[in-house]
């Protein structure tokens, strides 16, 4: 097992458990949404790390480079960025509607509104 | 006011060049890192930037709002005319090597036009949804 | 490998950080070291992406429901234990589980003799496109591409029809 090998296979374990953490204790909305964001990088980087050979260069076909890293990661990754920044922006969305049917964005304070409202009916 | 006019003068030297280097990405993509999304991203960050420092209403002036919902549209339809092109061509959905007689430069031809198509629809999503959030007045305003 | 340090001492100030415009920031900062590592990584295109997308647009969206929901703070936590445990116990199978990934920078990884030198050897003759990335997500794997362009479609058709009200006449507005 080689540490220094595996150093960025647990820095992406450790930001992806920190995401975890931040998504289901955190009761913030647009807390959640970031952490949900984080998450999502973590997931870029463990794609990415073990394309990279050591030497190579980027994947552009070029003379005089004879090694260049793995160009399928880079696709796969950059078409979820993409979807990553449109899920951010209809959660964002959903969280402004939610604001102005509610009055807040903590998670707490939602469902207390929302069961009230449901028992007084 | 003068930071104001600093914010001004600023913007109006550097818009045009963040549009010339989204250009550039766009069309270099095919030679260094670039491509489709990242032209998009940045045409709407420079739209972005002239909202933010004019006001929206002198950015809604100058890209109207049918003109981003255009865009939307446009973009996947650019992208999908390509693959019924290739259809129309006597090749399967979405075949380059048949839109030429050189079957490479066919490929870069439906290259060209596909990631021309994916510009248009992320740069207008980009915009449409700021335009769409900045509008949108919070509630302490709307009493 | 000390940029991974970075990016993981940010990711715990996220965590701890109750006020939202300072995370905010800080999540744009995450951002930028995550495309400067990308960059080390020898991915420029993903960096670019990542940078112009995370650190721009991402930023400008948080900001903008920020202000428009007037969050200032978030409460602070009551009984944090069950999560902390459960991040915990996952991220423990996790690293159980990289145990068995192959070494950094492996040239016999299965990742690299599958598909891969096809890729890299038939591109430039057959697609005339020097930039490998570009040909496969335009070209090879150009379904995929499509599809990406109709999520993103999709986005923002979804905030319209979320996000939109009539113009008011008479001061109220039609949801």
């Amino acid at each position: 097992m080689n540490f220094a090998g595996h150093y960025s296979y647990w820095i992406t374990v450790f930001l992806m458990i920190a995401g975890l953490y931040v998504v289901i204790a955190r009761g913030n909305l647009i807390k959640k949404l970031i952490g949900l964001g984080i998450f999502q990088t973590s997931v870029y980087l463990l794609y990415i790390a073990p394309g990279k050979l050591i030497g190579g260069t980027a994947p552009i076909i070029a003379s005089g480079f004879g090694t260049y890293s793995n160009p399928l990661p880079h696709v796969l990754i950059l078409t979820a960025i993409v979807v990553g920044v449109a899920t951010l922006a209809l959660g964002l969305a959903i969280v402004v509607r939610i604001h102005e049917a509610y009055g807040s964005i903590e998670e707490d304070e939602i469902l207390d509104r929302d069961l009230t409202g449901q028992e007084g009916r | 006011m003068r930071s104001d006019l600093v914010l001004r003068v600023i913007a109006k030297l550097l818009i045009p060049f963040v549009l010339l280097f989204a250009l550039y990405v766009q069309f270099h993509g095919d030679f260094g890192p670039g491509g489709g999304f990242q032209a998009g991203v940045i045409i709407a960050a420079a739209m972005i930037f002239y909202a933010i420092v004019f006001g929206l209403p002198a950015a809604r002036r100058m890209v109207p709002d049918r003109a981003v919902e255009a865009m939307v549209a446009a973009g996947v339809l650019i992208y999908a005319g390509v693959g019924v092109a290739g259809l129309l061509l006597g090749g399967n959905y979405l075949d380059y090597f048949v839109l030429d007689r050189v079957p490479a430069h066919g490929q870069e031809r439906g290259i060209f036009w596909v990631e021309a198509g994916v510009a248009v629809t992320v740069s207008g999503v980009m915009l449409k949804i700021f335009y769409m959030f900045a509008g949108r007045r919070s509630d302490a305003d709307d009493a | 490998m000390v940029l991974l340090t970075m990016m993981a001492a940010l990711t715990v100030a996220i965590v701890v950080q109750r006020n939202l415009f300072a995370v905010v920031v800080l999540a744009g900062i995450y951002s930028f070291l995550m495309a400067t590592v990308l960059v080390a990584l020898d991915a420029v295109d993903v960096a670019m992406t990542e940078a112009s997308v995370g650190a721009g647009i991402s930023t400008v969206l948080l900001l903008a429901a920020l202000f428009l929901t007037r969050g200032e703070e978030a409460k602070p936590l009551l009984r944090p234990l069950l999560p902390l445990v459960l991040a915990m116990v996952v991220g423990a199978a996790l690293v159980y589980g990289t145990l068995g990934l192959p070494a950094f920078s492996d040239p016999d990884a299965p990742i690299h003799v599958h598909v891969v030198p096809r890729y890299l050897q038939e591109a430039a003759r057959e697609t005339d496109v020097p930039n490998v990335v570009t040909a496969v997500l335009a070209s090879y794997r150009g379904y995929d591409t499509l599809g990406e362009t109709t999520v993103v479609f999709t986005a923002g058709a979804g905030v319209i029809a979320l996000l939109r009200r009539a113009r008011r006449r008479d001061g109220k507005d039609v949801k």
